[in-house]
């Protein structure tokens, strides 16, 4: 069990962490989350003792890290893949490890199965790729069958088997009893690894619940209906059905609706009722992206601000290509209204986002771009409009698998 | 548009690359994926004529890379954040790629814009996060208004927020009628992202279709159905000879038949539907399923990669059981 | 074809914009300067104590240049992370993605370079000898003096040279630790081993910092004699780099980036 109470870090003026309260449990995953710059590395060094907090304290097992007796044991960590001396073999740089613990030796090897080096054990690490310096770190982690874990970013530079491994990895570990504690950028993975979650923003807490909650509390449920496609009365018809009735219903890209605000079997009735037939009507719960994204939308650092503008509006007057090369796309079978061409953009309107873009600046003198409704997609309201489906959503069934289009 | 013809790389003996022959065509977003050491990498830095190909070609709107004028104005691409000199200011870093390309100078501050490094433009990239120096690269990628953009895992070190906005980034690019290309090692990412895929394994192509069609040929696709009459919905479908697997909570799995089907059938029969949805794998499933026997540094091994993963770890019997209880 | 105005500015702008371009030129300046001053301060005090022969031989504008011995090292170095920090940082994809053309790359890159290398080299090579000489004083040789601007203006393409010479071995070894591990050593311990032995002498007069050097002299040192006279050594140095050119040319050519 990992514990926080009061946590707070003050680098000179700047607050990284602040009075961060929160528990660790074992059993489970528990998927730690915030936008660049919240404070998630400085809480996990914290915890590991790397950095000392200014007030507050952060134990594992009720004690802190510094004072725990033979730490390696009873706490693994991947912070930095990269934090290893690159002329030392695999194999070398774990048996130091190990032995600054008394760990046998022949656990090194095992690690080093588990993880999948026992090939490359011998090799210099220098030459590794960011994947195998992962699975290095990983087995580092491993190296004294630690009760507590914590990993930063464990699926930087796999690849999607490697990815897999460590989510089953993770898993397998919470439900041996131990403690897991993952930070991780990609919503998507962590949505398929994690029951828990906790997330901060600017160094405060924001959300300490499980993915099921958090997803509930943070996004609406909806779900997805279609009627048959060459009828598009019966569309409207169920579209306007669903509207006297309390329920929102947005049009996808596809043809199918969207609806949020009415449960399934009332939707069935509703379209019973109005005689129309159905070719769809499954439930989607939205993704933890967009949960995440709508909670933390306030949270975000200095660059996000400068993200959500609408980019390169003002192009300098004048710029015209040199060496003719738009000229020469524009005839090579790009469609016709193609940037360069000043029409407006044909596929814009199916992009949901655009819509809600700023109006287009004044259309760019002869730079391309510019002229174009949304050129570089820039704004992104989050959570207005959810976009992805389900597909990543840990549903208690399996959820709903869409491709996106 | 980027054609490969018979693409093959050798490095000394070691075959990297074997006779890749495909298309990327504009107007969508194009995956690239496969295991560590398929010859992603390979491949796309031969398309930027970094790397010299043993045999076969690379022709970017029909012509070589090197007979493009200001090729960053054809092009961009994106294949390493890091590759940047890191005492250089990020302003001068894309000022001296614009320059050499004869793009204005004001195109610099537009992208840095656009990336959202404005307010860092000064500092050497030597500082910057991972994440930072991500953006830097997708500037870069952007600086010549290019038509055809290489994205080498363009994710990378972003956090949420970054992610979402440079998955928006290349499905605008691409609703533009520009060529995309991008690879990634996240399957879920590209899910989202990607309409069309190339697969590659061991340096061979394994596929290039459309996303639904990949996932649809390498998974198992079916559809749900509920309904308040679980007994007449299968009467109904076992007179019709459709057969059809009760899965609990009153669910029921149909494989073979498609959704728009089984809801004219139901309408037909004036049977009430509360859930009636197809149900497709995810691309993950689907990409572990055709690249199965071709992960470089576990296949030989010979056990199947994701089993022993799970069930090796952690910790067998056997050893440091002694200590175990000492440290406890 | 990239046009190579456009290539031009592109790497002057890359020169202007890192810090290591200011430092290493700046120590160059001021080591081959200070250097020559101090070395002529005490030929000046000592020059009573000489041998005749040394005094008739004595070559007051070939001394004010010995700081250059230090000083070379620093164009080295600036000769060295210009190519190779291109490739340490792996910055080398990039610009080769700008421009493909990988002569036009090469060649514009060490064109600009070397231009600033020898403005920056005939600065020094007149500031030295104006600085060395006003310490001098009475033992003094003036520039209208015969031969002395040719060697004044000789030091300025010397230090450009072994500047130019640097930049190729760099595109060859494409490490900046690597090149810099060959040269140092070549410049400061190999070259004056061979050229003061005197079985390898003959040999040592070849390399190219010892056949450069022979511009700088204006009065030639009793019992050496040098096959070459002082534009003959400039050529012998000119055609190390030419050789040393065409083998980083050759790399960058054929190999993969």
């Amino acid at each position: 069990m990992i514990e926080a109470v009061g946590l707070t870090k003050r680098y000179g003026a700047k607050t990284a962490v602040h009075n961060l309260s929160f528990q660790v449990r074992p059993g489970t995953v528990t998927g730690f989350l915030g936008p660049n710059g919240s404070g998630k590395s400085t809480t996990m060094r914290m915890i590991l003792g790397l950095d000392a907090p200014t007030s507050g304290r952060a134990t594992i097992g009720g004690r802190p890290f510094r004072q725990l007796p033979n730490a390696p044991r009873q706490v693994g960590a991947l912070l930095d893949a990269k934090a290893v001396h690159g002329g030392r073999s695999a194999r070398q740089h774990l048996l130091c490890l190990a032995q600054l613990s008394g760990i046998p030796a022949r656990r090194v090897d095992e690690v080093l199965g588990v993880v999948g080096l026992q090939d490359v054990a011998k090799r210099r690490s220098k030459g590794f790729s960011l994947g195998m310096g992962q699975r290095l770190g990983i087995a580092a982690a491993l190296l004294g069958d630690p009760q507590v874990l914590l990993f930063d970013e464990p699926v930087n530079g796999l690849d999607p088997e490697g990815i897999l491994w460590v989510r089953n990895l993770m898993k397998q570990l919470a439900a041996e009893g131990r403690t897991v504690f993952v930070s991780s950028h990609l919503m998507s993975e962590m949505a398929l690894t994690a029951e828990h979650l906790i997330v901060i923003g600017r160094g405060q807490l924001l959300a300490d619940m499980s993915v099921k909650d958090f997803i509930s509390a943070n996004s609406a449920d909806f779900a997805r209906v279609r009627t048959p496609d060459g009828e598009p009365e019966q569309r409207e018809k169920l579209t306007s059905t669903l509207g006297e009735a309390g329920g929102q219903v947005v049009a996808e890209k596809d043809g199918a609706l969207r609806v949020t605000g009415l449960p399934l079997p009332r939707i069935s009735d509703l379209a019973h009722e109005a005689d129309v037939r159905l070719w769809e009507l499954s439930p989607h719960q939205a993704s933890l992206e967009e949960a995440y994204m709508q909670l933390t939308q306030g949270a975000v650092d200095y660059r996000s601000t400068i993200d959500q503008r609408a980019g390169l509006q003002e192009a300098p007057a004048g710029y015209g290509m040199p060496g003719g090369a738009p000229q020469g796309y524009a005839g090579q079978g790009y469609p016709p209204g193609m940037p360069g061409q000043g029409q407006p953009n044909p596929y814009a309107p199916q992009d949901p986002y655009a819509q809600q873009a700023p109006p287009a600046a004044a259309p760019g003198q002869g730079y391309p771009p510019p002229a174009q409704g949304q050129p570089y997609g820039a704004p992104h309201p989050y959570g207005q409009q959810p976009q992805a489906p389900a597909q990543t959503a840990p549903a208690p069934q399996p959820a709903p698998i869409e491709d996106a289009r | 548009m980027i054609e490969l013809e018979g693409l093959t790389k050798y490095y000394g003996d070691t075959l990297a690359v074997d006779h890749l022959t495909f298309t990327v065509r504009p107007g969508m977003v194009t995956g690239f994926l496969g295991p560590n050491g398929a010859g992603k990498s390979t491949t796309m830095r031969m398309m930027l004529d970094l790397d010299h190909p043993t045999e076969g070609t690379v022709r970017i709107d029909g012509k070589h890379y090197r007979q493009l004028n200001d090729p960053l104005t054809y092009i961009g691409a994106l294949l390493d954040a890091k590759a940047v000199h890191g005492g250089r200011s990020a302003v001068n870093h894309l000022l001296c790629l614009a320059q050499s390309n004869g793009i204005p100078r004001e195109r610099v501050g537009e992208v840095l814009d656009t990336v959202g490094l404005t307010s860092v433009a000064d500092k050497r990239s030597k500082g910057f996060s991972l994440g930072m120096s991500q953006r830097l690269g997708i500037a870069a990628a952007l600086l010549g208004d290019p038509k055809i953009l290489l994205f080498d895992e363009p994710v990378n070190g972003l956090d949420p927020e970054g992610i979402h906005w440079i998955r928006n980034l290349m499905k605008n690019l691409a609703a533009q009628g520009r060529t995309v290309f991008v690879s990634s090692h996240l399957m879920s990412e590209m899910a989202l992202t990607a309409e069309h895929l190339v697969v590659i394994g061991q340096g061979r192509l394994m596929a290039d279709m459309s996303m639904a069609e990949f996932i649809q040929q390498n998974s198992r696709s079916y559809v749900r159905m509920r309904s308040p009459e679980p007994e007449r919905l299968l009467d109904v479908l076992h007179v019709e000879g459709i057969e059809a697997v009760a899965v609990g909570n009153g669910s029921l799995e149909i494989d073979g038949v498609p959704a728009d089907e089984l809801g004219g059938l139901a309408a037909r029969h004036q049977l009430v539907l509360h859930e009636l949805s197809p149900q497709r794998a995810s691309l993950e499933e689907a990409f572990m399923r055709l690249t199965a026997e071709s992960v470089e540094y576990h296949a030989h091994d010979g056990e199947p990669v994701a089993a022993y993963a799970g069930t090796q770890e952690p910790a067998p019997s056997g050893w440091g059981a002694d200590w175990q209880k000492k440290g406890s | 074809m990239a046009e190579v105005p456009r290539v031009l500015r592109s790497e002057w702008t890359k020169i202007k914009s890192v810090r290591s371009t200011m430092w290493t030129l700046g120590t160059a300046v001021l080591v081959t300067i200070a250097l020559g001053m101090l070395i002529c301060t005490l030929v000046r005090v000592d020059f009573g104590s000489k041998s005749i022969n040394q005094q008739i031989t004595f070559d007051p504008t070939n001394v004010s240049f010995t700081g250059m011995t230090l000083g070379q090292l620093a164009m080295i170095v600036f000769g060295v992370l210009v190519v190779a920090n291109e490739y340490s940082s792996g910055m080398i994809r990039t610009s080769l993605a700008a421009v493909p053309q990988r002569a036009t790359f090469l060649f514009c890159k060490l064109l600009v370079a070397t231009a600033l290398v020898l403005v920056v080299g005939l600065v020094t090579s007149f500031a030295a000898f104006f600085a060395g000489q006003a310490v001098l004083g009475e033992h003094r040789a003036y520039l209208s003096d015969p031969g002395v601007l040719r060697a004044v203006i000789g030091g300025g393409l010397y230090m450009t040279l072994i500047a130019l010479f640097s930049m190729a071995v760099a595109s060859m070894l494409r490490s900046a630790m690597l090149s810099l591990g060959v040269l140092m050593p070549f410049f400061f311990l190999i070259s004056s081993i061979l050229g003061n032995v005197s079985a390898t002498r003959k040999l040592g007069r070849y390399l190219p910092d010892q056949a450069g050097q022979k511009i700088m002299q204006v009065i030639a040192p009793v019992n050496d004699p040098v096959p070459y006279g002082p534009w003959g050594g400039l050529a012998i140095m000119m055609g190390w780099t030419a050789v040393a050119l065409a083998g980083g040319f050759l790399v960058l050519k054929k190999r993969d980036a």
